[in-house]
């Protein structure tokens, strides 16, 4: 078999999604099952023009339920395996994906979030909050859920999810929106082969040297049994908490924090910005990991004398988790565009002043 | 874990091998599946490819499958196995893999996954044990359930204006070129279990020459479900399932296309 070069750093300008399936290839990624789906084919597009002369394999599925359950055989052989699609296709997978989480498959998952419900809308929206970090499918279980705000994040949180996912052995999901997975951006490329990989012993392989059987399964009969793997299963999810990611810029002296992810927390900053030079003291605080979800740091910037913004791209869905962190100790509002629309700085500026 | 029927000391004679585990069937009595997990992995055994073979269970009454079988497996979701074989073929081409899927599981629910697994000749093995109903969830109609024939959700018989007929999935499926070999089986009689053995056989034989996906069709029985004594349900097979469902070679390699070897014609 000829060997084929790794590629080292690289700088570049790239699209949201073709960065991803870059970083996807740099990060080591065994394999990749994917169907079409806009806003993100890029992604499969991209690995099929370019796996071919470098390492790993893509193969395109019949549906999205066929490919998450690739996912599951892939991962379960102890392969480093991802897929991405956007709402309708993640919907299609929330089954497989509870059956990865139960049997703790590590795989990296991405949705390329669009405006919905239904067949919705193209255009980006955050509407799949709760799908992503409530669970999404059938039973108690969390992913992992990243939630970048650039391309160069969308890069890099491809190693770390696939970090997480192994270290948990728990399915990650970054959770873009059409806009992040299709706007072109700088971007620094990691060098291929930086993210070690071993097959794990759990991995059903074969029973070599009469090893005895591994098998993957979420199938436990015995309610005591099933029991206990839901408690360690909270358990992991308790030990995730130490992955806890946020950024928060001018909180401060803040009288008003705005709290967004993702593409609508880029917009924030912007009236942060507008807000200060109004002489409005504004923050923002932006949940990378939204699950697990950011509550502690929140609850500590929350008191009397402040209040909160939550801006997002949906009906209202992360001001939840958001309300539950300040548990009463500020006033929590929220301002939010749906079906693909994305806030303007403006709309957002003179809802915030509406709320002091 | 392990679990003895009959204490060791009081065993008469052992004919047990490595890739069956020690832990009794939960199978109702007179069910086929026991047979098929048998053979399966007496050719496993045989072939000495313990070690190199990860297996797929369905949801269905196979859905313990691997408490059973001793080889590493993967308990897929129900219709799924065909592509969570293919995840596990694509990531360990160098593995044997096959899954062993009931007629709910491969041709209702799993219609999608199993003919493009095939389309595609992805290099497994598929054992498809037909027993007309869904036993596990207690008699209802399945995809292969015969005209006429009473299940708990077909409580006057398979009407087939309005339930449509049994899916003869395994023709169907022998169309794509991504199938290499394509039989049915059947294990009412010894005799044909012995056939069934040796296109298993031929089966992992074909797996390891790389030469696409084979497809083994098990016409098989359930008691329980059909409501009949195991001794009827033998006649049931020979006399009704066999109309619709022919035991022989559908499509097998280097021949004319539509040879047809019975377990008569064997022997």
């Amino acid at each position: 078999m000829e060997t084929k070069e790794l590629k080292g750093k690289e700088t570049r300008l790239m699209k949201g999604n073709e960065a991803m399936a870059e970083a996807a290839i740099r990060a080591g990624m065994d394999a990749y099952f994917g169907y079409p789906i806009t806003p993100q084919s890029e992604v499969l597009e991209y690995l099929t023009e370019e796996i071919p002369n470098r390492k790993g394999l893509v193969l395109q599925a019949e549906s999205e339920v066929a490919a998450i359950n690739m996912v599951y055989g892939a991962a379960g052989a102890g392969a480093r395996v991802m897929t991405s699609s956007s709402s309708p296709g993640v919907s299609l997978m929330q089954e497989g994906i509870s059956y990865i989480a139960s049997a703790e498959l590590p795989c990296l998952l991405v949705n390329v979030s669009r405006g919905g419900p239904g067949l919705g809308t193209i255009q980006p929206s955050q509407g799949d909050y709760f799908q992503a970090v409530k669970g999404g499918g059938h039973g108690d279980y969390h992913l992992i859920v990243l939630a970048p705000s650039s391309v160069q994040e969308m890069v890099d949180f491809v190693f770390e999810g696939f970090r997480l996912a192994e270290k948990y052995r728990n399915p990650a999901m970054i959770l873009a929106d059409g806009a992040l997975g299709q706007m072109m951006e700088k971007v620094e490329l990691p060098a291929e082969g930086s993210l070690p990989h071993i097959v794990p012993d759990w991995a059903t392989t074969g029973m070599k040297n009469k090893r005895p059987q591994n098998v993957i399964t979420s199938l436990h009969i015995q309610p005591e049994k099933m029991e206990d793997i839901n408690l360690h299963l909270q358990k992991k999810y308790q030990d995730m908490e130490s992955e806890i990611k946020f950024e928060q810029e001018d909180t401060d002296d803040a009288e008003v924090i705005l709290v967004a992810f993702g593409l609508s927390s880029r917009i924030c900053k912007k009236v942060a910005e507008l807000a200060r030079e109004k002489g409005i003291k504004a923050g923002t605080f932006r949940p990378i990991t939204l699950y697990p979800f950011p509550s502690e740091a929140i609850s500590r910037l929350a008191g009397p004398n402040r209040k909160f913004l939550v801006v997002e791209m949906n009906a209202g869905q992360m001001v939840e988790d958001v309300r539950l962190a300040v548990n009463g100790k500020s006033e929590v509002h929220f301002y939010g565009r749906m079906g693909g629309m994305i806030p303007m700085p403006d709309e957002i500026l003179a809802k915030l002043e509406s709320v002091l | 874990m392990e679990q003895f029927l009959i204490n060791p000391e009081c065993l008469v004679y052992d004919n047990h091998i490595e890739t069956l585990s020690s832990t009794p069937f939960h199978y109702c009595p007179g069910c086929g599946h026991g047979v098929a997990h048998k053979v399966l992995m007496e050719v496993i055994h045989e072939l000495g490819i313990q070690e190199d073979t990860i297996g797929v269970a369905p949801v269905g009454c196979s859905v313990f499958a691997y408490h059973y079988m001793n080889v590493d497996m993967q308990e897929a979701a129900h219709g799924r196995a065909c592509a969570v074989a293919t995840g596990i073929k694509r990531v360990l081409p160098e593995k044997y893999v096959f899954s062993y899927q009931g007629d709910g599981d491969l041709a209702a629910i799993g219609t999608a996954e199993t003919v493009h697994a095939i389309n595609r000749g992805e290099n497994i093995l598929i054992m498809f044990i037909n027993n007309a109903i869904y036993g596990m969830t207690g008699g209802q109609m399945a995809p292969t359930t015969m005209p006429g024939q009473k299940t708990s959700t077909s409580p006057y018989g398979r009407d087939v204006l309005s339930m449509g007929n049994p899916l003869k999935i395994t023709e169907m499926i022998a169309q794509l070129p991504g199938a290499y070999y394509v039989t049915r089986q059947s294990v009412h009689t010894p005799k044909a279990v012995r056939v069934l053995k040796k296109a298993i056989l031929k089966a992992f034989q074909y797996q390891k020459e790389k030469k696409g996906t084979c497809f083994i069709e098990v016409v098989s029985n359930c008691p329980s479900g059909w409501k009949m004594t195991p001794v009827d349900t033998i006649s049931y097979i020979e006399n009704e399932m066999f109309k619709f469902f022919p035991p022989g070679d559908i499509k097998v390699p280097d021949a004319k296309p539509l040879v047809t070897v019975t377990a008569e014609q064997e022997n």
